[in-house]
C-alpha cells in the first residue's frame, strides 16, 4: 500500500464502503458518508474531494455516490 | 500520617446471607452463616492467637494455636477451622488454652533463630507477636537437638538447614526461618493460581519448597509475591525491607500499569518507598497484585530518567538542558510560529493513557482551546478505539459492561484474542479461581495461551484460529446459536429490535457462516466452533473478555461487534457474571478516552459537531471551538509527510515504537518542525524531539486513573516530583505561554470542572472519592452509587442493536514471499513497550524479545531453537532469536513487542480497521530466514539512538 494521499484515501473510503454495503445496498451510500462525516477531518475531505474532481478512480461506485452525496451538502451549506 | 493498618480476621468472608447468632466470651454476635469462629471474634474486637492462618486464603488448621473451648464440646478446636453455629458458646482464653498456647509456641521458639533484633521482620512479624500475646517467657528446650536452624553443628554439616534462596531478584527465602504454616502454598494455589510452591517432605521434614526443589527464579513462580505477602514471618521478605527497613507510614495509591486498576498501600520510610502492598479494600483487585504492580516501581528512580528540560534546534543537534522557563517558552513560540507560518490546523498532541484523567482532559483542552483545532488523539487509537466503536454502536456506550466481580458467578467464560494471565495478570488469578470452582472456559487465539492450558485449568475448547478470521469464526458461533435455536428469544423480544434481530438472524444463518464453510478458512474444525457455541449459549452466563488479538484488525470494529451481538443474542447482558468486557491494555485506556482525547469527540464521547454540548464547552472554556474533527494519529503522519502538519506535542507516549509501521512514523517525525515530548525518559519517539519536558510518576503527583471497568480510583503523590513538577502543571505552563489561560491549584479542581461538563462524572470528585474508595461510572443522580453492571433494565441507546458482521478478508494475505502470518502479544514481567519494565529487574525473565515458530516451519528453513532470525514482511525486516514451540500452529510466528533493540514494529504494516484506523498489528505476512545477527538496520538505528540521545555537559558558569 502506498503513502501517496488519494490512493490511501480512496483504499479507506472502500474499506468503509465495504461494511456498509453488507448492512444491505439500501444504507450503503448514507452510512458511507455519515461515516466519512463524522471520523475524517476537513482536510482529508477536501482531499478526497479533490481526487472525485479528477474523476474518482478507484472508487466503489456506491463509495464514490457517497462522497459526492457528502460534498454537494458541503458546498450547498457554505 | 501513620501505616494504614488492615485487619487480618483470619479467614475469608462467608458470602452467605444466612445470619447466625453466638456467644464468644460473654458478648453476643451475629454473622453470615459459613464464618469461623476466628473471624466472629475478630469482628468484634477479639483476636484469638493465630499462625497458619490470614483472611487472604482459606484455613488449614495446622498451628494449633487458635484453640478455643465450645460449651458443650469435647477438647479445644482449632477456631480458624470452626465455623459458627447458632446458640454456641466459645470461650478464647481459659487457663487450659493459654498453657496449650503456650506449649505451642515454646515449640516452634525453640526452632527458631533468636536473632530478632537483626532480622528483618523485626515488629512485623507475627511470630514475634505472638510469643507476646501467649505470655512465653522462657523456653526450655535449647538448640542441642534437631533444629533447622545452624548450618553446622557440633563441627558437622546440619543435614536439616538449607541455605537462602536470593534467586528472585525481588524477595528472598530463608528456610531457617519457615515455621511452615503453608500460607505461602494456600496464597500461590488460591490466590495467585499458580501453584508454584509446594510443601516437600513430612513432619519434621517437611519444607517449603518451589516447584521440584528449584530456586524460586527457575521455578513456575510469577513473582506476584501473594506468598511474600501471606508469609508471617522474615521467611519469604522483601529485599527491599531487608535493605531499607520497615516502612513507617503508607499511602493508597492505584498502580499505574495495566487495565485492572490494582489499589495498593505505597509504604514508605520518608520519601523512599519501602514497598507496595496490594490493598485488600482496593475493588478491583481485593487485595493481590502481579510482579509489575508490586515489585517493579524501581524506573522512578532509575539513573537514565531524565530530570531536567532540554532543547535543541535540530534533531541532529545534541540536547540542551535550559530552565523550565526557556523551554516551555520555546516550545509555545515555535507552536505560535508554526501555526501563523502554515496555518491553525499546522499542530495537535497526543494524550497518555498512562497519565491520569485530569492530565488527559488537560491536554485535549489545551488543543481545543489553545491550538484552536482537534487535532488531538491517543494511543488508546492504535489498542481499544474499535471497542469503543462497536459497542457504541450496538450498546450504546464505549465501555465493558462489569464489573471484576462478576467473574465470580460467571459459568462460561469465552476469552478471545486475550492472554490475561500475562496482559491482565490480577484479572487472570480471579478468572482462574471461578474456573477451578468449575466454570467451563473457551479460548480464541491463534496461539496457545497460558490460558488454555495451566495448573488445574483446561479449556473446554481453544479455537485456534489463523489470525484475520475472528469476524468469521464469531459470527459463525451465531450462526449455531440462530440455526440451533439456542437463542434467548424473550430477551431479544424485550431489549432489542426484533426486525433488526431477524435480519441478522437471517444473515448469519447464511451458508457462508456455517462452522463448515467456516472451518476451511479459519483452520479451526467444524466440531469446535460448534461445540464451543452451544457451550456458551446453553451452559449458564455467558461472560466475554476480550482483548487486543480482538480490536488490532482491520476488521476491529466488526468483531466487537459480532461479539456484542453473540452476548444480546444468548441473553447475557445486563447482569452479574455476563457481559462483554475489553480487557484495557494501558491503565487509563479507558480513562483517557472518557476524557475526550479522540478528535471528533469531547469528553463523555459527545461528538465535536453537536451545536449543545460544543457551546457548553465555549461557555465554560471561554474560546469558540472548532466544529469539525481533527486528525487522527496516522493521518497527523501522512499530513506530516506531505508538509500539512509541522508541530505536535506529545505527552507520555511513545509512538515511534508502539505504532506500526516505524518507518512511516519516523518519516513523519522527522518531516515535523517542532515535536515535543514530555515523558520519563529519552523515549524512541524523543529521538525526533527538539524539546524534552520531562515528567513525573505516579508516585509524584495525585489525580485519578479509570480502569478497564470504568472504576475511578485515586492516585496520590508519596514523593515530590523529582523534575520538578507534576505532569498536568507542565500542561498548564506550556497552554498560559501559548496565550490560553489555565489556572488550577490542584487536580481536584480538574475533575470538578470535568464533572461539570460530563453527565456520567457528575457526581465525581476527589472528596467523594477519598470517602467511598473508587466508583465505577456513570455517576450521577441517576446512579449515585455508580454504575458497576451496565445496561440492567436496557440498553443505553435504548434498544440493543444487531448488525450484520460481514467477513472480509484482510488485504495483508500471505503468498510465496511472505508465507507466515505474524501475530504480536505481551508477556506478564514486560509492559507495553518496555519502557519502564526494562529498567527494573524484570527484565530477568524477559530480556529479548523472541519469535516463537512451529517446529514444522522452523525445520524447512532450517532454523535451530536459540538462532538468530531475520524477520521480513512487505514493510521492513529485523532479526531477533528463534524459539521453537508448538504453542504456535504452522504457518503462525509470534513474537513481543517490548526491547526497542527488536523494532517488530518496523515489519507491521499500516493497514488499519475500516472504522478507526486501528492498526492491524496482529496479522503481517512474514518470510523467516536464518541470519547472523542484527540486521544493518537495526545497527545503524542503535548507532542514531545513541547519536540522537547526546546531551550537552551544562557549559560552566
Ligand atoms: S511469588 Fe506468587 S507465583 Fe511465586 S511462589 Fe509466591 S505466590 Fe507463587
Ligand atoms: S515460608 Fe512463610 S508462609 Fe511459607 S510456610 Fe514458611 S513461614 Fe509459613
Ligand atoms: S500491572 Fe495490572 S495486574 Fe499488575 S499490579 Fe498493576 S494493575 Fe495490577
Ligand atoms: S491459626 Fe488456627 S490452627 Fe493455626
Amino acid at each position: 500500500m502506498s503513502h501517496s494521499a488519494p490512493d490511501k484515501l480512496v483504499y479507506m473510503a472502500n474499506q468503509i464502503g465495504k461494511f456498509f454495503k453488507s448492512q444491505g445496498e439500501a444504507k450503503t451510500v448514507a452510512g458511507v458518508s455519515e461515516h466519512i462525516k463524522k471520523f475524517w477531518d476537513p482536510r482529508m475531505r477536501s482531499q478526497i474531494y479533490a481526487h472525485i474532481d479528477s474523476g474518482g478512480a478507484g472508487l466503489e461506485p456506491q463509495v464514490k455516490a457517497a462522497i459526492e452525496k457528502l460534498k454537494n451538502a458541503e458546498t450547498a451549506a457554505k | 500520617m501513620s501505616l494504614v493498618h488492615e485487619t487480618d480476621y483470619g479467614t475469608p468472608r462467608s458470602k452467605s446471607e444466612k445470619e447466625v447468632t453466638l456467644t464468644i466470651d460473654g458478648q453476643e454476635i451475629t454473622v453470615p452463616e459459613g464464618t469461623s469462629i476466628m473471624r466472629a471474634a475478630m469482628e468484634m474486637g477479639t483476636q484469638i492467637p493465630k499462625l497458619c492462618a490470614t483472611d487472604m486464603v482459606d484455613a488449614f488448621g495446622s498451628c494449633r494455636l487458635c484453640l478455643v473451648e465450645i460449651e458443650g464440646r469435647p477438647g479445644t478446636p482449632a477456631s480458624c477451622t470452626t465455623p459458627v453455629m447458632p446458640g454456641m458458646v466459645v470461650k478464647t482464653q481459659t487457663d487450659r488454652l493459654k498453657k496449650i498456647r503456650n506449649g505451642v509456641m515454646e515449640l516452634y521458639i525453640s526452632d527458631h533463630p533468636l536473632d530478632c533484633l537483626t532480622c528483618s521482620a523485626n515488629g512485623d512479624c507475627e511470630l514475634q507477636d505472638m510469643a507476646g500475646a501467649v505470655g512465653l517467657r522462657d523456653v526450655r528446650y535449647g538448640y542441642e537437638g534437631e533444629n533447622h536452624v545452624f548450618p553446622k553443628q557440633d563441627g558437622v554439616a546440619n543435614l536439616n538447614w538449607l541455605a537462602k534462596d536470593e534467586s528472585n531478584p525481588y524477595f528472598t527465602y530463608d528456610p531457617s526461618k519457615c515455621i511452615v504454616c503453608s500460607r505461602c502454598v494456600r496464597a500461590c494455589e488460591e490466590v495467585q493460581g499458580t501453584f508454584a510452591l509446594t510443601i516437600a517432605g513430612r513432619g519434621f521434614d517437611s519444607r517449603v519448597s518451589p516447584g521440584m526443589q528449584e530456586s524460586f527464579l527457575t521455578s513456575e513462580c510469577v513473582s506476584c509475591g501473594a506468598c511474600v505477602q501471606a508469609c508471617p514471618t522474615a521467611t519469604l521478605n522483601e529485599k527491599k525491607v531487608i535493605e531499607i527497613g520497615k516502612p513507617e507510614h503508607s499511602v493508597v495509591t492505584t498502580c499505574a500499569y495495566c487495565g485492572v486498576g490494582c489499589s495498593f498501600k505505597a509504604e514508605m520510610r520518608g520519601e523512599e518507598v519501602v514497598r507496595m502492598v496490594p490493598y485488600k479494600d482496593g475493588e478491583a483487585n481485593r487485595g493481590h497484585s502481579c510482579v509489575k504492580g508490586r515489585f517493579a516501581w524501581g524506573y522512578a528512580t532509575h539513573k537514565e530518567r531524565i530530570l531536567k528540560p532540554m532543547i535543541r534546534a535540530k534533531v541532529t543537534d545534541p540536547w540542551k538542558e535550559v530552565t523550565w522557563e526557556e523551554a516551555i517558552n520555546y516550545a509555545a513560540s515555535e507552536f505560535k510560529r508554526i501555526q501563523q507560518q502554515y496555518g491553525k490546523n499546522a499542530v495537535g498532541g497526543i494524550t497518555s493513557s498512562r497519565c491520569t484523567n485530569e492530565e488527559t482532559y488537560l491536554v485535549q483542552k489545551l488543543i481545543r482551546a489553545g491550538f484552536g483545532n482537534n487535532n488531538v488523539d491517543t494511543c488508546a487509537r492504535v489498542c481499544h478505539s474499535p471497542t469503543g466503536y462497536g459497542l457504541g454502536q450496538t450498546y450504546g456506550t464505549s465501555a465493558g459492561t462489569q464489573n471484576f466481580d462478576s467473574v465470580e458467578k460467571s459459568d462460561v467464560i469465552m476469552v478471545i484474542g486475550a492472554n490475561p494471565a500475562a496482559a491482565h495478570p490480577v484479572f487472570a488469578s480471579r478468572m482462574k479461581k471461578r474456573i477451578r470452582e468449575g466454570a467451563k472456559l473457551i479460548v480464541i487465539d491463534p496461539r496457545r495461551t497460558e490460558m488454555v492450558k495451566s495448573a488445574h485449568i483446561d479449556a473446554a475448547y481453544h479455537l485456534p484460529l489463523l489470525p484475520g478470521t475472528n469476524v468469521a469464526i464469531v459470527t459463525s458461533l451465531a450462526h449455531v446459536v440462530v440455526t440451533e435455536k439456542l437463542y434467548d428469544e424473550k430477551f431479544i423480544r424485550e431489549r432489542c429490535d426484533w426486525d433488526e434481530f431477524q435480519a441478522w438472524a437471517d444473515f448469519v444463518s447464511l451458508p457462508q457462516n456455517s462452522p463448515e464453510t467456516v472451518a476451511k478458512l479459519s483452520g479451526v474444525s467444524a466440531e469446535a466452533i460448534r461445540g464451543a457455541a452451544r457451550l456458551y449459549a446453553t451452559g449458564g452466563n455467558g461472560a466475554i473478555y476480550y482483548g487486543l488479538g480482538v480490536t488490532e484488525h482491520s476488521q476491529g470494529s466488526t468483531t466487537v461487534m459480532a461479539i456484542a451481538n453473540l452476548a444480546m443474542a444468548t441473553g447475557n447482558i445486563g447482569r452479574e457474571g455476563v457481559g462483554v468486557n475489553p480487557l484495557r491494555g494501558q491503565n487509563n485506556v479507558q480513562g483517557s478516552c472518557d476524557m475526550g482525547s479522540f478528535p471528533h469527540e469531547l469528553p463523555g464521547y459527545r461528538h465535536i459537531s453537536g451545536d449543545d454540548v460544543r457551546h457548553l464547552f465555549e461557555k465554560d472554556w471561554g474560546v469558540t471551538l472548532e466544529k469539525e474533527p481533527g486528525l487522527r494519529i496516522p493521518n497527523m503522519l501522512d499530513a506530516a509527510v506531505e508538509g500539512a502538519f509541522r508541530g505536535i506535542y506529545i505527552q507520555g507516549e511513545d509512538i515511534l515504537q508502539s505504532d506500526p509501521d516505524t518507518k512511516h512514523v519516523s518519516a513523519g517525525l522527522e518531516a515535523m518542525e517542532c515535536v515535543v515530548v514530555q515523558d520519563l525518559f529519552l523515549n524512541e519517539t524523543a529521538r525526533f524531539a527538539h524539546v524534552f519536558l520531562p515528567g513525573s510518576t505516579f508516585l509524584e503527583k495525585n489525580g485519578t486513573f479509570t480502569n478497564a471497568e470504568r472504576r475511578i480510583q485515586m492516585v496520590r503523590k508519596v514523593m515530590a516530583p523529582k523534575n520538578g513538577y507534576e505532569d498536568w502543571e507542565i500542561t498548564v505552563m506550556l497552554s498560559n505561554a501559548l496565550g490560553y489561560k489555565m489556572e488550577y491549584s490542584h487536580p481536584s479542581e480538574i475533575m470538578d470542572e470535568i464533572a461539570r461538563l460530563t453527565p456520567g462524572f457528575a457526581n465525581v470528585s476527589f472528596k467523594m472519592l477519598d470517602e467511598r474508595g473508587s466508583v465505577q461510572w456513570p455517576c450521577n443522580d441517576k446512579a449515585p452509587e455508580g454504575s458497576p453492571i451496565m445496561h440492567v433494565n436496557g440498553f443505553v441507546r435504548g434498544k440493543g442493536k444487531f448488525i450484520v458482521t460481514e467477513y472480509v478478508a484482510t488485504d495483508e494475505k500471505t503468498g510465496p514471499r511472505f508465507p507466515l502470518l505474524l501475530t504480536t502479544g505481551r508477556i506478564l514481567s514486560q509492559y507495553n513497550v518496555g519502557a519502564q519494565t526494562r529498567r527494573t529487574e524484570n527484565s530477568m525473565w524477559h530480556a529479548e524479545d523472541v519469535l516463537e515458530i512451529h517446529p514444522h516451519d522452523a525445520e524447512q528453513r532450517g532454523v535451530r531453537d536459540g538462532d538468530w532470525v531475520r524477520l521480513q514482511s512487505r514493510a521492513g525486516e529485523t532479526s531477533l532469536r528463534a524459539q521453537i514451540t508448538d504453542r504456535v500452529a504452522p504457518g503462525v510466528v509470534y513474537t513481543t513487542f517490548h526491547h526497542p533493540d527488536t523494532q517488530a514494529n518496523v515489519i507491521t504494516t499500516d493497514f488499519s480497521d475500516w472504522a478507526t484506523n486501528c492498526p492491524e498489528y496482529k496479522v503481517t505476512a512474514v518470510q523467516v530466514s536464518p541470519s547472523n545477527g542484527p540486521s544493518t538496520w537495526q545497527q545503524e538505528y542503535e548507532e542514531f539512538s545513541k547519536q540522537s540521545r547526546r546531551i550537552l555537559p551544562e557549559a560552566a558558569e
